[in-house]
């Protein structure tokens, strides 16, 4: 972790809905810095992941947020419409993301409506949305499923040259792709 | 009726006002069906009608209770958080059967109730044009600031939430412009031809082409097409205007089986 201020700041945070489900857990995000959270099905990473995005309750610690912080979130399972005629095109402008120089993979997928991509590819293309968007924090909930080893490895170059201001925040069961693309791990125990 | 009345100086006003209503119903249709609530359009039209008729029986002026009537839907839209399909189910049900029974309650009442469920688009006036235009002006104006808004909600369900960023202004944009279109609707189409203009054009839209601004306006062409359609139809055979323009959109529905979708996928 470099010792810039960080983007986010958890202190013993306890997380939950009508009841706690996990905690107390304290880390940082640093800008720049990729922080992966692992631990077993079940234990709250995604809980934590949805209190970061104002959809869980804190029930105790604190949370400090860098003022203006911007936020995207890719949940674990995205949002899909079942008969949108949007293209991929259409939600990378919606995310503000770049769309010149997109590589072959996504330029083949973005043409096309979001009701003719098979669930990898609606996957991929939210999780490039929510990756190379303006936010400086994203938060990646298993974003590795249902994608080839292709896409995995598209997402994990685009989380090398990520910009020195951004910090990522990932869950993941995918041990390999945690390992491969995070500063930091910090497991997560019931 | 001579199809010749088409062209009359006293069809002008229910002409134009149906053909704004018809260009600016399926766009906000585009919205509810993007949302998966496409049936807030005949819950909302049903409660705006049910206020219309407790207006005549309490003596008060019909529109006003009417928008009451399409206001209510969207508190217990706003109450229930998320609404679905099955809200407006109940919204309906309920507006139905209180227009149905209130009707019962005196001679004015079964009028108005009859006018708001089959229209009355002949007798419409420069009040109701002025609000068709007043209401497609308002679309046209914010509509790529509410599409916008709209579809990050849609497709990244918690960015308002995370960015802490209240969603609530477009979310009552959206409310006010349904229940100004749903009134201005009943009023004019009546009730199911208000709800056909809102669900059927952006339905078959959806299927027909590729991209959301090319969806808007292929659902804006169709409503515009089967109104025109509707217009000379009841004119030419003598028809109620309501179900002659229902009839009209229905026609339009085979389009879904068009296997081209219009938009290149390049």
């Amino acid at each position: 972790m470099t010792g810039a201020t960080p983007l986010l700041e958890l202190v013993d945070v306890r997380a939950g809905y009508a009841v706690p489900v996990v905690g107390p857990v304290s880390f940082a995000v640093a800008p720049g810095e990729v922080l992966g959270l692992k631990g077993v099905n079940g234990v709250g990473k995604t809980t934590l992941l949805k209190l970061l995005a104002g959809e869980a309750r804190l029930f105790g610690g604190s949370i400090r947020r860098l003022p203006g912080l911007t936020v995207s979130h890719h949940r674990q399972r995205p949002e899909r419409p079942p008969e949108l005629p949007m293209t991929g095109l259409e939600v990378l402008r919606i995310a503000a993301v770049p769309t010149g120089n997109l590589p072959p993979r996504m330029a083949a997928l973005v043409g096309r409506c979001l009701d003719e991509m098979s669930g990898g590819e609606f996957q991929l293309l939210q999780a490039w949305a929510c990756l190379m968007g303006p936010a400086r924090l994203v938060l990646l909930d298993e974003p590795t499923n249902n994608l080839d080893q292709e896409a995995i490895d598209l997402l994990l170059a685009q989380l090398e040259t990520r910009p020195a201001d951004r910090g990522v925040l990932v869950v993941s069961h995918d041990t390999t792709f945690l390992e491969a693309s995070c500063d930091r791990i910090v497991p997560i125990c019931p | 009726m001579s199809l010749t009345l088409a062209w009359d100086p006293l069809f002008r006003v229910p002409l134009a006002t149906g053909l704004l209503l018809a260009a600016g119903l399926p766009l906000l249709g585009a919205c509810l069906r993007m949302r998966e609530q496409w049936l807030a359009g005949l819950g909302s039209a049903q409660l705006a009608a049910a206020g219309g008729v407790i207006g005549v029986l309490l003596h008060g002026p019909i529109l006003l209770f009417a928008l009451f009537g399409a206001l209510l839907g969207g508190v217990a839209r706003a109450l229930t958080r998320r609404a679905r399909n099955e809200h407006y189910a109940v919204m309906l049900l309920g507006g139905w059967a209180t227009v149905m029974l209130l009707a019962q309650y005196g001679h004015d009442a079964n009028m108005t109730a009859v006018h708001l469920l089959n229209g009355q688009l002949y007798f419409t006036s420069v009040p109701h044009l002025a609000g068709a235009v007043l209401l497609l002006a308002a679309l046209l104006v914010s509509g790529h600031w509410l599409a916008r808004r709209l579809l990050t909600s849609r497709l990244f369900p918690g960015h308002f939430a995370a960015n802490r960023q209240p969603a609530w202004p477009h979310e009552l944009w959206l409310e006010a412009l349904l229940v100004g279109g749903v009134v201005l609707g009943i009023s004019t189409m009546g009730v199911m031809a208000t709800f056909a203009m809102l669900f059927i054009p952006p339905w078959v839209a959806f299927r027909l082409v590729r991209g959301w601004m090319r969806a808007l306006v292929c659902s804006a062409i169709l409503g515009v097409a089967a109104c025109l359609a509707g217009f000379v139809a009841a004119l030419a055979l003598d028809l109620p205007f309501g179900p002659a323009l229902v009839a009209a959109l229905l026609l339009t529905v085979p389009l879904r089986l068009v296997r081209y979708r219009i938009g290149s996928i390049a």
